[in-house]
């Protein structure tokens, strides 16, 4: 129950702004993020984001309490309720944002933890899969979003929405509005499950039903709507938006309203029905009326109050008698007359029955509809056909489980705790209450939203009864409709399942293809660029160096001019001596611990070169990771496969390894005597040099450079040595084993599954 | 492979390795040396106790597991560059304090951020490369 204080409390906060917003008032509260870009940590609280807010926070309270009682039981519950409430705080992020940057960011969050609680049953191969799919289809539509606000940023010349919308540029004459609009509405209709893009969201309902109602029908997925809206006074007002718009809203609200009554899991047909939802919002939104931004703003809110109490219904169901299949449940009204009274409500408002305030939003749709621009028939037409096939949906969920005769249940299902149907019972009653006293809400919270996308305050008045008027005769021919399709739904469903057949693809078996193309690729690079042989890998790096350094000597034409020897020391001599007495003796030599000694004297040879130049601590370092290098090829020694066999086996690599070691160390020879011949550049050391001691308080140069002037480099590097060190502790330790127990028993189940 | 001789010796040669990496870390600030140097040292200590008296003890003797040294000394790299922004300063800026002395930079004992950031360092190597060398004498 604590957590739901979170919500609770800033439910009241959002509504103590209510009346200030109401009055007209816009919050801002920033910071700087990146000054450099003037980009700044910013956010806006006008009527649109305060009544996305009040619904995340408010349904966050329900959704909660419901939570604490649903998920006992289930393992890692502290996890569950970590990353719902991050998430209840990403969507709030969001729907505040006034910087498009900060929007992006939370958007992303979201989608984060939307995919954590997909996956939240991750032992089951569906979860995990559903979770990569949302994640997938909504993160890449999400990148799409941010190009398109990047450039959106560029054209406007600010990267504050506000800024954007106080300014009065007009985005739409912009020869880069095409990009724009299209990123953005890619975002928008992934997030949204628009199609294509919508086979996501059903499968999405692999997470635990409180996450289904919470995010994938009360919130997350209005997100898209809600970034359309806000995007309408910038991008809206033209033919590109309103046909994009109405024809991706007109058909995402048919095809899966059509659609959800071939269901029979009552959680996959409410999420078709929430698909159908937010189709209709996007066609709304894409009118631009005022008439449809008020119909969106107030079916929004309508379908979050029934839709989140249907989707905590069927939970309840779910959770008295295990299954959510329709065709399994009949007659639970006597067993749980509190769920279906509950739920009864609900599916009332659903199906726009008065004096519910579903009732209220049809009204106001068909109202928008028959006034809208240009298609009108098309829009009524789409709304009328999605109503109807709402009110069947309706009767699936709230009503047919509930009738008919009576099962015998191995345990008889009852009501579920108190904690399971407070918050519910408390939507439902809005529902009814809101119906039959519209005016609690409609100049406090549904006028300030509409005034924030249309730009001026609306006329606005809502209430149950208008007259005897067209949107009331097209009310009475959905209910007809409806009627008809719940009574006829064993006929549809079979007629469904028909044309399912007969459908040749479908977005989502695009979406597996593209998938499993992008694994294919992944495998086929990997086995090119990433083929284990340790030969290969040398050659590849040190054919690019030699290709790379003879390239740029040839076209630059820098050559040695000045290879003077005579000044070097005798020590120096005696160095190079050893390092190259040590290379020979490691390539002719016939016993592995000789090369070994020989490569050591090569490394000591190096570091005698160091320090004869004044590098202690390069010298150490040298001797030091000699010293290593034996110790691990020691421990590998005496696995490895006879040295001499194994070198005088293929001569034509060896003559191969030969060109390439000597192209390399001539190049390198010529390039070093080049860098030689050039007066070396001290700045850099001067400074070092001078200051050293006085910013750093250290003598060791070397050292100081290190860990105080570049100390950030250093702690790069060492975190690639962290990383590099658990890779291959990973990588050695966590190898597939091939020990003869395992073998043998693989056989025996291999054996097995042939016998049997 | 067991060498008597080997694993009496390694017990005071190890030891002595590990004092004196410890010094070269000490040291490195004004002298040859530092967290990087005294870290290899070190390793090459316990690579050394792990050749001669097998990984099991060495691995009893450094009582951690390597992975936590690693990252322990990732810790302490992060927190010696946090502290510079605790004071309002960028990230990493070097922190002074000395414990006695005459108040005016002369005797006592400095001790700094930069200390902590080196001693990461050290932490880092250790832990990262003992890791991989035990995981390779126990498996190959």
């Amino acid at each position: 129950m604590i957590v739901a204080a979170l919500p609770a409390a800033l439910t009241v906060f959002f509504a103590s702004l209510v009346p200030e917003i109401a009055a007209g008032q816009v919050l801002r509260w920033a910071v700087p993020w990146i000054p450099g870009l003037d980009i700044e940590f910013s956010f806006l609280a006008d009527g649109l984001s305060l009544l996305f807010s009040l619904l995340i926070s408010g349904i966050g309270v329900v959704v909660m309490v419901y939570a604490a009682a649903y998920m006992q039981g289930y393992p890692q519950v502290g996890r569950f309720f970590i990353i719902m409430t991050l998430f209840m705080l990403s969507m709030l992020g969001a729907v505040l944002a006034d910087n498009v940057l900060t929007l992006f960011v939370f958007w992303e969050l979201t989608t984060l933890t939307s995919y954590f609680l997909i996956g939240f049953t991750h032992e089951t191969a569906t979860s995990r899969a559903a979770a990569l799919q949302a994640l997938l289809v909504t993160g890449i539509g999400g990148l799409a979003m941010l190009a398109g606000l990047v450039l959106l940023g560029l054209v406007g010349d600010s990267y504050e929405l506000s800024v954007l919308r106080a300014s009065g540029v007009d985005v739409t004459a912009d020869p880069l509005y095409g990009a724009i609009l299209v990123l953005v509405l890619l975002g928008a209709f992934a997030k949204s499950a628009q199609f294509p893009f919508h086979f996501w969201l059903p499968n999405a309902m692999a997470a635990p039903t409180p996450v289904s109602a919470y995010l994938h029908s009360a919130t997350m997925v209005k997100l898209g709507i809600y970034l359309m809206a806000r995007m309408q006074p910038l991008l809206g007002g033209t033919e590109a938006w309103l046909l994009t718009l109405t024809i991706v809203g007109g058909i995402t609200a048919v095809m899966s309203s059509v659609w959800s009554l071939r269901q029979t899991d009552l959680k996959q047909l409410l999420a078709y029905t929430t698909v159908m939802g937010l189709g209709t919002l996007t066609l709304f939104l894409g009118l631009g009326t005022e008439a449809a931004t008020t119909a969106a703003i107030a079916f929004l809110i309508i379908h979050c109050f029934y839709k989140a109490t249907l989707f905590l219904a069927v939970g309840a169901i779910d959770h008295a008698t295990h299954t959510r299949d329709r065709d399994a449940l009949s007659g639970l009204a006597r067993v749980m007359p509190l769920t279906f009274g509950i739920a009864l409500a609900a599916g009332l408002s659903m199906a726009g029955v008065p004096p519910f305030l579903g009732f209220i939003g049809k009204e106001l749709m068909y109202e928008a509809a028959v006034t809208a621009p240009s298609a009108a028939w098309l829009v009524a037409g789409a709304a009328l056909a999605a109503n109807a096939l709402m009110i069947a949906a309706a009767g699936l969920v709230a009503l047919q489980p509930f009738v008919g005769r009576a099962r015998d249940w191995p345990q008889p299902p009852h009501d579920p705790p108190v904690a399971m149907w407070i918050g519910p019972i408390v939507l439902a009653i809005a529902g009814l209450v809101l119906g039959l006293a519209p005016h609690l809400i409609d100049q406090r919270v549904i006028a300030p939203a509409v005034a924030a996308v249309a730009g001026h305050d609306p006329h606005l008045h809502l209430k149950l009864w208008h007259g005897f008027n067209l949107p009331l005769l097209l009310s009475v021919v959905t209910v007809a409709a409806g009627i008809g399709l719940y009574v006829g739904r064993e006929r549809v469903r079979c007629w469904l399942g028909t044309a399912e057949r007969l459908i040749p693809g479908s977005a989502e078996r695009a979406y597996d293809h593209a998938l499993a193309g992008l694994k294919r690729l992944a495998a086929w690079q990997t086995a090119l660029l990433q083929h284990g042989q340790l030969r290969g890998y040398l050659t590849t790096i040190f054919g690019t160096m030699i290709v790379l350094i003879a390239a740029a000597s040839l076209r630059g034409g820098v050559w040695p001019t000045d290879a003077d020897l005579t000044d070097a020391p005798a020590f120096a001599w005696f160095a190079s001596a050893l390092i190259i007495a040590g290379s020979v003796i490691t390539i002719i030599t016939r016993y592995r611990l000789a090369a070994i000694c020989a490569l050591g004297a090569v490394g000591i040879g190096t570091a005698i070169l160091f320090v004869s130049h004044g590098a202690v601590d390069v010298a150490l370092t040298q001797l030091l990771v000699d010293t290593l290098f034996v110790v691990l090829l020691a421990v590998a020694l005496l696995k490895l496969p006879s040295f001499w066999d194994l070198r005088h086996r293929e001569t034509g690599l060896r003559v191969g390894a030969a060109a390439i070691a000597v192209a390399v160390g001539s190049l390198m020879t010529m390039v070093l005597l080049v860098i030689v011949s050039v007066p070396l550049d001290r700045r850099l050391t001067a400074y070092f040099e001078s200051n050293s001691v006085p910013l750093a308080h250290g003598h060791n140069i070397v050292n100081v450079i290190l860990v105080d002037f570049r100390a950030l480099d250093t702690l790069g590097e060492i975190s690639v040595v962290a990383v590099a060190g658990l890779a291959a502790y990973a990588l050695i330790k966590l190898r597939p084993r091939r020990d003869p127990t395992h073998q043998s028993q693989g056989r025996s189940a291999a054996d097995q599954s042939a016998t049997g | 492979m067991h060498s008597l001789i080997l694993a009496t010796a390694t017990r005071l040669i190890a030891a002595l390795m590990l004092v004196f990496s410890v010094f070269m870390l000490l040291r490195g600030h004004n002298d040859p040396g530092g967290g990087f140097i005294g870290g290899l040292i070190a390793v090459t200590a316990f690579a050394l106790y792990a050749k001669s008296r097998g990984v099991d003890e060495a691995r009893r003797a450094l009582t951690v597991h390597p992975t936590n040294l690693a990252v322990a000394g990732l810790g302490c790299a992060l927190i010696a560059g946090v502290l510079g922004l605790v004071r309002g300063q960028p990230f990493l800026t070097g922190q002074w304090i000395t414990i006695g002395g005459d108040g005016h930079g002369h005797g006592g004992l400095a001790l700094s951020s930069i200390l902590l950031f080196d001693v990461g360092v050290y932490l880092v190597v250790v832990g990262s490369v003992l890791g991989v060398i035990f995981a390779m004498e126990e498996e190959i």
